[in-house]
């Protein structure tokens, strides 16, 4: 059965073709792993490629799709190597989990297996997602489509890159201080960090246990919906999961926004802000307020203290989740020949990237018994007060916008010699984490021919109210639509 | 041991100040925070999942009957419960700790704090030891030396709910200090009564499911100060608990009073040779950096609560103590008794039946014991029961058996588990109060021993207790001691 | 507040991290570029202010007690550097006085 690909390219239009009976899961499953193939040399997205397990799974819906009810059922997508998927290597984008293979499957893989959903492979991401690029990966540097001198954004940018380039119908990131909503934004795509504790992070490997979230990246808001619905549920191995069944996101889909107020807090526009992106996202804006919203601009005056506090919390939460890789249950050991205390020195110096080891080192001083009221202590403290500033934002305004990055996607290697220069990317993201609601990015515009995302606030649980409007300005626009050309370079128009 | 009291008592005017931190694994059905079994042994390995491993990903769930546990223990420890708790991670490297953090309470609300109970001490008087705190967390792995290169490790204990409790030597807290060996011992023997009496350990310390780490100083007496402290590990009975703090508080004396200096240390008793000595190793900085675990939420507990677990408490081993000796038993017999709540249930059980405590008493603390000890078995594992123990007594007191012939009876009924009545009638060994059957033999005694036989009648009485053992010799002891005595009288003046 | 050379070794030893000379004088130019971008907080009175741990509003989340068969031990010992058919297998390890 062959089809047109490029007829289709969301899940949603994918899973009407499969209900239509016009294609089978098996069909679009071979079409995805050919061109994910074909793109990979170009695109690095992927760590892993599971064609047998892909095509098992696309099979096992063929055979018996009344036996599936999720929309997504049968359709291809693909999860960041950062979640547990039984026989399929977890590396983590680090050497020192090289080779290990999962002998459990996180909760969110179990429920995207259980209704017949079909995961092509495993993307590429920074070192236990700690990065905004995706360069600092110990295995290979994602492309961003739209340009593939640049980043797709990090850390889940080979999710991002993937579905951008259509290699996935959909794909799973995860959310620390904007590792969803950041490569979506420089990928052109709909990103949601759901509200801490609305999805399980049992078999998500951690990076920090108090901000982690993981989140759907798709080409639009139907998309995500899809995702989320299958992904928000109270999981009983997840002490910190939310106990409250989750809402049917597809009913938010819901074309009004009148009578929402808008908050514009004005700190996210400020510092590092491109021109072009701070025009894009008022113009995105102005749009929802002719929509009949209201916007009102306000003022959060702690954000400018959320960068300090996240690289505090996240490196000490950090240090002591990644203690574990010592080298005695699985992955990578030293060869060298010394006492247990040298073996776990020297397997870790050998197993873990720069990056990660920089914010070992942080976090590991800043617990240290002298610095600890200094450093964590206070940081926590000053993240109370960034809360009560989106509480008291909350209480007049619906949703918040902000851009979801100060800029577009820069280019590969850029930023990687000036790692604060790289921090600042996710200025605007970063805060959403701290508080733990939920932030959904969307694309809004292009600057230079590269995407730009809008980012959307709401309370906790406040899902719905994002996708109510996230809805709304994308039936307005055509952003979602847009294409980045994937032809080799040397076959111009 | 008595010698190296002597020692430390001319030591002159030292006092020893002795902290107990001890750690009991809690007799849940599965780990703390993972549903592996958290039963004693099994094969290496074989009682593990991602949680206990530490597998990346995993994450906590707490085991509500564990934190129900320490509550429990808290309160009939008399300790204050925090209405509100939470865990912390305890971050050091290990090769038996898999996440390389242990799940535990630090700082100040652990599920319990300022608690105490009462102990006697040797020289009669009574001590109200303050209990500092009462808190939950999970206990390592184990390491297995197998050859001079490598270690292997067992995950199987990784995991298992631990329950901490530390005493307060604080004076300003108003209890009592431990100051000698003795008292530390009486306080882990009265802290094992009270855990095993709730259920909630099974006091095993030669399984490691009651663990004590003892650590010692001493000071000039009545100095306001503290002495160098050491820490004692590898205490694996009451007796190594007993020895290694006695030689560690003589050590310690012996040092500063021979111009010393005591080290901060972690020092092993080595109960072969009964010393202790410096734990070998890398000497690493000691910095856990505590934080709380974000992987778990809080707990809290309504007053309501924490009345009905307090109002839920059996009776505990002190109360049971007071009231055996209401019932005529002696202050040290009732201590025995109740240091063992299966013991203490047997007998009260055995008592209730029989009636008369004090008999029962003595059957218990005696040979009941000794065969226990023998046997190694547990109070359950015996072959006596109440029942039959109180119907054995019952056979004594009316004559069908002799008290010394009890004795074996009660041997094989602990060992097959059947009655006195069943043992003594297959064996024949029921007590002849026949006076025609005895008659018989009582007339050849005397005629078999003329001379002794005038001997008592030439007025030396103790010449009747040969003749009796003669009699009793002669019917293998089953004759009746009174019926015998008398019948030898009435013999031996009529043949006059 | 200055981090030495010294002092980062020392933070590498708890961090069980070998780090080798250059490594050392990089990380501590880095360190304390983060570290000063940290002094910020200091200028925020927090003195009344509840630190947030945890963000989620719940408490007493418990599972009931009850043991099921964990993995395999196959699986258990699958991803071990070294391992007998046991056990993992560790370079001998001394009793220490470290963190027990
Ligand atoms: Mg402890
Ligand atoms: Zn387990």
């Amino acid at each position: 059965m062959s089809f047109d690909l490029d007829s289709i390219s969301t899940a949603w239009q994918a899973s009407e073709a499969l209900c239509s009976g016009k294609v089978s899961s098996e069909a679009h499953t071979r079409a995805l792993l050919e061109r994910l193939r074909a793109l990979e040399p170009r695109l690095n997205a992927f760590l892993a490629i599971l064609d047998d397990e892909a095509l098992a799974a696309a099979a096992r819906y063929d055979e018996n799709r009344s036996a599936f009810a999720s929309p997504l059922a049968g359709v291809p997508g693909a999860i960041k190597d950062n979640m547990c998927l039984i026989g399929a290597p977890n590396t983590c984008g680090s050497k020192i989990l090289a080779g290990w293979k999962p002998p459990y499957n996180a909760t969110v893989v179990n429920a995207i297996l259980d209704a017949g959903g079909v995961i092509l492979g495993k993307t590429n991401l920074d070192e236990f997602a700690m990065g905004s690029s995706t360069e600092n990966s110990a295995f290979k540097v994602t492309s961003n489509p739209w340009d593939f001198s640049r980043v797709p954004g990090g850390s889940s940018g080979g999710s991002a890159a993937a579905v951008a380039a259509g290699a996935a119908f959909w794909a799973l990131g995860s959310d620390t201080g904007g590792s969803i909503r950041q490569p979506a934004a420089f990928c052109g795509l709909v990103g949601l960090k759901p509200t801490y504790g609305r999805v399980s992070r049992y078999g998500l490997v951690a990076y920090a246990s108090s901000l982690d979230q993981i989140g759907p990246l798709t080409r639009d808001v139907r998309d995500a919906a899809l995702v989320m619905n299958l992904l928000a549920a109270h999981d009983p191995l997840d002490s910190t999961s939310w106990p409250e069944p989750a809402p049917d996101y597809t009913k938010s889909l819901v074309n009004d926004v009148s009578g929402m107020t808008i908050g514009v807090p004005k700190e996210f526009f400020g510092q590092g802000v491109e021109e072009d992106v701070a025009s894009a996202v008022w113009a995105a804006i102005r749009l929802l307020e002719q929509k009949g919203a209201r916007v009102k601009e306000i003022s959060m005056p702690n954000v400018e203290y959320a960068l300090p506090v996240y690289y505090i919390i996240a490196p000490a939460e950090a240090s002591s989740n990644l203690a574990r890789y010592d080298g005695v249950r699985y992955g990578h050991r030293t060869e060298m020949q010394c006492d247990h205390v040298a073996m776990f020195e020297q397997t870790r110096a050998e197993g873990f990237g720069a990056e990660v080891k920089q914010r070992i080192m942080i976090g590991t001083y800043a617990l240290s018994a002298g610095y600890y009221d200094a450093y964590y202590l206070k940081a926590q403290q000053v993240r109370t007060l960034l809360r009560r500033d989106f509480d008291a934002a909350f209480e007049t305004c619906d949703l918040l916008i902000t851009p979801t990055a100060p800029t577009t996607a820069f280019r590969i290697g850029e930023r990687s010699s000036d790692p604060f220069q790289m921090k600042l990317s996710d200025v605007c993201t970063i805060p959403v984490n701290l508080a733990g609601i939920p932030g959904m990015s969307v694309p809004c515009g292009f600057s230079n021919g590269l995407p730009v995302g809008m980012q959307l606030l709401g309370p906790a649980f406040g899902e719905e109210t994002l996708f109510r409007a996230a809805y709304t300005f994308e039936q307005s626009t055509d952003y979602h639509l847009a294409r980045p050309d994937l032809r080799p370079c040397g076959e111009s128009h | 041991m008595t010698s190296d009291t002597q020692t430390m008592a001319q030591a002159g005017p030292y006092e020893a100040v002795i902290g107990m931190e001890v750690h009991a694994e809690l007799l849940t059905e599965s780990k703390m925070f993972c549903a592996c079994s958290a039963e004693f042994g099994g094969e290496p390995n074989t009682r593990c999942c991602p949680v206990c491993l530490g597998l990346p990903g995993s994450l906590p769930v707490a085991n509500r009957k564990a934190v129900e546990f320490v509550v429990k223990a808290a309160s009939a420890l008399n300790c204050r419960i925090n209405r509100a708790t939470f865990f912390h991670r305890k971050n050091y490297f290990y090769p038996d700790l898999p996440k390389a953090y242990q799940v535990t309470q630090y700082g100040d609300t652990p599920i319990g704090i300022h608690g105490w109970i009462q102990i006697e001490t040797p020289e009669g008087g009574v001590k109200r030891i303050g209990i500092r705190r009462v808190h939950l967390e999970e206990d390592t792995g184990k390491l297995m030396h197998v050859s001079p290169l490598t270690s292997e490790v067992d995950y199987n204990r990784s995991g298992v709910p631990l329950m901490e409790i530390v005493t307060e030597h604080d004076p300003r807290a108003g209890f009592d200090q431990i100051n000698t060996a003795a008292e530390a011992r009486e306080y882990l023997v009265q802290l094992r009564a009270i855990l095993t009496c709730l259920g909630v350990c099974d006091g095993k310390m030669e399984e490691g499911s009651l663990r004590c780490e003892p650590n010692i100083s001493v000071r000039p007496a009545g100095s306001a100060t503290y002495g160098t402290r050491t820490e004692l590990k590898n205490l694996n009975s009451f007796r190594a608990v007993f020895r290694g703090i006695e030689y560690e508080v003589r050590r310690q004396i012996e040092t500063i009073t021979s111009g010393g200096k005591v080290v901060h240390e972690t020092r092993r008793w080595d109960d072969e040779n009964g010393v202790t000595a410096t734990m070998r190793g890398k000497e690493l900085e000691q910095e856990y950096r505590y934080f709380p675990e974000p992987d778990l939420l809080p707990f809290t507990f309504e007053e309501s609560y924490i009345e009905a677990v307090r109002g839920g408490l059996p009776e505990l081993p002190s109360q049971k103590k007071l009231r055996f000796c209401e019932r005529g038993l002696s202050d040290a017999d009732a201590a025995t008794l109740t240091q063992d709540m299966a013991l203490a249930g047997f007998f009260e059980q055995a008592a209730e039946i029989h009636g008369d405590w004090g008999k029962v008493a003595t059957w218990v603390l005696g040979d009941f014991l000794r065969l226990l000890n023998q046997s190694g078995a547990d109070v359950a594992g015996a072959g006596v029961t109440p029942e039959s123990l109180a119907a054995m007594i019952r056979l004594v007191e009316d004559g069908t058996i002799s008290g010394k012939i009890a004795k074996s009876v009660f041997e094989e009924m602990f060992k097959t588990g059947k009655s006195a009545r069943e043992i003594v009638e297959a064996s024949g060994q029921t007590q002849i109060s026949d006076e025609g059957e005895l008659l018989d033999v009582v007339r050849r005694v005397i005629s078999e021993n003329e001379r002794i036989a005038a001997d008592f009648r030439g007025g030396k009485e103790k010449s009747l207790g040969f003749l009796v053992g003669q009699v009793m010799k002669h019917t293998g002891g089953r004759a009746n001691p009174g019926l015998v005595n008398t019948l030898l009288r009435r013999e031996l003046q009529q043949a006059d | 507040m200055k981090l030495s050379v010294e002092e980062v070794s020392n933070v590498a030893v708890l961090a069980r991290l070998a780090l080798c000379e250059e490594e050392k004088q990089r990380l501590t130019g880095h360190l304390n570029e983060i570290i000063e971008h940290f002094s910020r907080l200091q200028d925020l009175d927090t003195a009344d202010v509840e630190p947030t741990d945890r963000v989620l509003p719940v408490v007493n989340v418990y599972r009931e007690d009850g043991a099921r068969p964990g993995l395999p031990r196959e699986a258990v010992l699958a991803g071990a550097p070294e391992a007998s058919d046991c056990a993992f297998i560790v370079p001998r390890v001394v009793d220490t006085a470290d963190g027990k």
